[in-house]
């Protein structure tokens, strides 16, 4: 792996490592699938992506992707608590709803962002690093910021409520909580953080595109889980940092991937979901088969 | 104090399976009456608990807490003044959460949960205090999940969870049942001395028909959802097992079945 490779695959785990503390929120601490991240993590993109577009401070425009996100997020939990609709179908119809919502906002399958400041510009000129240093040095102070945030926010009192939603909805009920509330506002807050992701990756790459969403909720479960593995997740605050470290290790495994060659078969980027979905499945039921080997 | 009255419930109404869970049930507690719960198994006694709680809508009757006609609140706004522990240990307290933090959200229960530290440090004070009560040294374990609690530990936790702001109501659901003899016997003790202690009006369910006749002011019995028994004063003070039978079987026509609830 060359040394800009091991930079740009920094750079995308940081980037997508929001994504993935949103993932956390919603599959470790509320306990709640949500797909919904397939559909905001683009939202965010293509928020943010109009925004800078319309003349908008693309710092300012992030604001905006997570006010999006955050909606899109709430709209799946209403699904789910107001409507009773079960949780991962609720999830997978924002889904495809705001696959129409963002063609909607762009007017197009895409918008580019070629010529137009965005924050990753902004970063470089700013730090004088050269580019393939200043955006993951960007990126990871964003993230680690991000994750300070949430740390922070799962120890307030709100925040231990949303920890006994997902733990034991039935005592949390019984002293006092709305749990419907509490679903909500963990799905807006999940959701707004994959949005900022999405925002994120499109002003690195320069625009915004409707499929750049496809595979995101299997993406963040796998970098949940490989990190959970490698660093363990006894205390909120481990395993937040966990899903961090496990984006960057998925990452980082994606790019070693790509540049593998057995003979004349190498690993394409289109592969990359097969890879994914089965790297989910093996790290899902590694354990059951771990217990049943050493039972 | 509380006061139920005319509660009818259906369960699967309309299919195969419909149950008359609770068949025109009223019920009024005194302030600081400890009232215990008995009934073989299907007659109405948890689920009973569960109207008051609010798990689940009534068909009809209306139910009030000190005149406050709460029927249409959800179970979550109810809380407010009921404190709760299940049968399940595991039901009562979040294993994922330390024992301060369980305790930090029970002291919350009916307040608005906000941005403030979930966990202060003069509340640490207060929790240490009232887990040395307890006796079982989780005093010293704060910090510790409570997934880690033995069974006995985590109900002498929720007991003390459901207590730590008084409700005015406390309902007690078969919460010994799943703990061992003498474990039960402790979390009973604790439960005795707390709700005496702080004159609690408590509803407490139980299969074990000693502890019924043993504890509280007053007894009623469900049956097949009604209430067929309800004694209390001298009659309850001197009540034996063997009156208690009979009475039902004067009341009923029938003879009292089940092993559960004649063998513990």
């Amino acid at each position: 792996m060359t040394s800009y490779a091991f930079f740009g695959s920094l750079e995308q785990g940081f980037a997508f490592g929001l994504m993935v503390l949103g993932v956390y929120l919603t599959f470790r601490v509320l306990d709640f699938p949500d797909l919904t991240v397939d559909g905001s993590l683009p939202l965010g993109a293509a928020v943010s992506a109009v925004a800078i577009d319309a003349g908008v401070h693309p710092a300012l425009s992030l604001v905006w992707a997570c006010g999006a996100g955050f909606l899109a997020g709430a709209v799946t939990g209403f699904l789910n608590t107001r409507l009773r609709i079960l949780h991962l179908l609720a999830s997978i119809l924002t889904m495809i709803a705001l696959y129409s919502v963002n063609l909607r906002i762009m007017g197009r399958p895409n918008l580019t962002l070629l010529g137009k400041p965005t924050l990753v510009d902004l970063f470089t000129t700013a730090s004088g690093l050269p580019q393939y240093l200043a955006t993951p040095l960007l990126f990871a102070l964003v993230t680690v910021f991000a994750a300070g945030v949430l740390i922070w926010f799962l120890r307030t009192e709100l925040g231990l409520a949303l920890l006994a939603t997902g733990d034991n909805p039935r005592m949390i009920r019984a002293l006092g909580v709305n749990t419907g509330n509490t679903v909500i506002l963990g799905l807006g807050l999940s959701n707004a953080l994959t949005a900022m992701s999405g925002a994120l990756v499109a002003q690195n790459q320069g625009g915004a595109d409707v499929n750049m969403g496809v595979g995101t909720i299997v993406a963040g479960l796998a970098s949940v889980i490989l990190g959970e593995t490698v660093f363990g997740r006894r205390s909120v605050a481990r395993a937040v940092l966990a899903a961090i470290l496990g984006s960057l290790l998925y990452r980082l495994a994606i790019g070693l991937a790509l540049g593998l060659k057995l003979g004349s078969f190498s690993i394409t980027p289109s592969d990359l979901n097969l890879i994914t979905a089965l790297l989910v499945v093996l790290a899902l039921t590694a354990p059951r088969m771990k217990a049943k080997v050493f039972s | 104090m509380l006061r139920a009255e005319g509660i009818v419930k259906t369960f699967f109404k309309g299919g195969a399976n419909e149950v008359r869970a609770l068949n025109n049930v009223s019920l009024s507690l005194a302030e600081g009456e400890f009232v215990t719960v008995i009934g073989s198994n299907g007659a109405g006694k948890s689920t009973f608990l569960g109207a008051v709680a609010g798990v689940f809508p009534v068909d009809q009757g209306r139910i009030f807490l000190n005149n406050e006609d709460m029927t249409a609140w959800p179970e979550w706004q109810r809380a407010a003044g009921i404190g709760r522990v299940f049968q399940d240990p595991a039901q009562g307290t979040c294993p994922g959460a330390t024992i301060e933090q369980n305790l930090a959200l029970a002291l919350k229960r009916g307040q608005p949960r906000g941005l403030g530290p979930g966990v202060r440090r003069q509340d640490r004070e207060l929790f240490r205090e009232q887990l040395a009560r307890l006796g079982l040294g989780l005093e010293n374990r704060l910090r510790d999940p409570a997934g880690l609690l033995s069974g006995g530990q985590r109900q002498a936790l929720s007991m003390l969870m459901a207590v730590l702001v008084k409700p005015r109501l406390l309902l007690l659901d078969e919460h010994t049942a799943a703990l061992d003899p003498k474990t039960a016997g402790q979390v009973l003790d604790l439960t005795v001395r707390l709700v005496e202690e702080l004159g609690l009006s408590t509803l407490m369910v139980t299969h074990n028909m000693r502890q019924a006749i043993g504890l509280g002011q007053r007894l009623v019995m469900f049956h097949r959802g009604e209430i067929v028994l309800d004694i209390r004063g001298e009659e309850k003070r001197n009540l034996r097992v063997e009156d208690l039978l009979q009475r039902f079987s004067e009341v009923r026509g029938e003879e009292f079945t089940s092993d559960r609830a004649l063998l513990t």
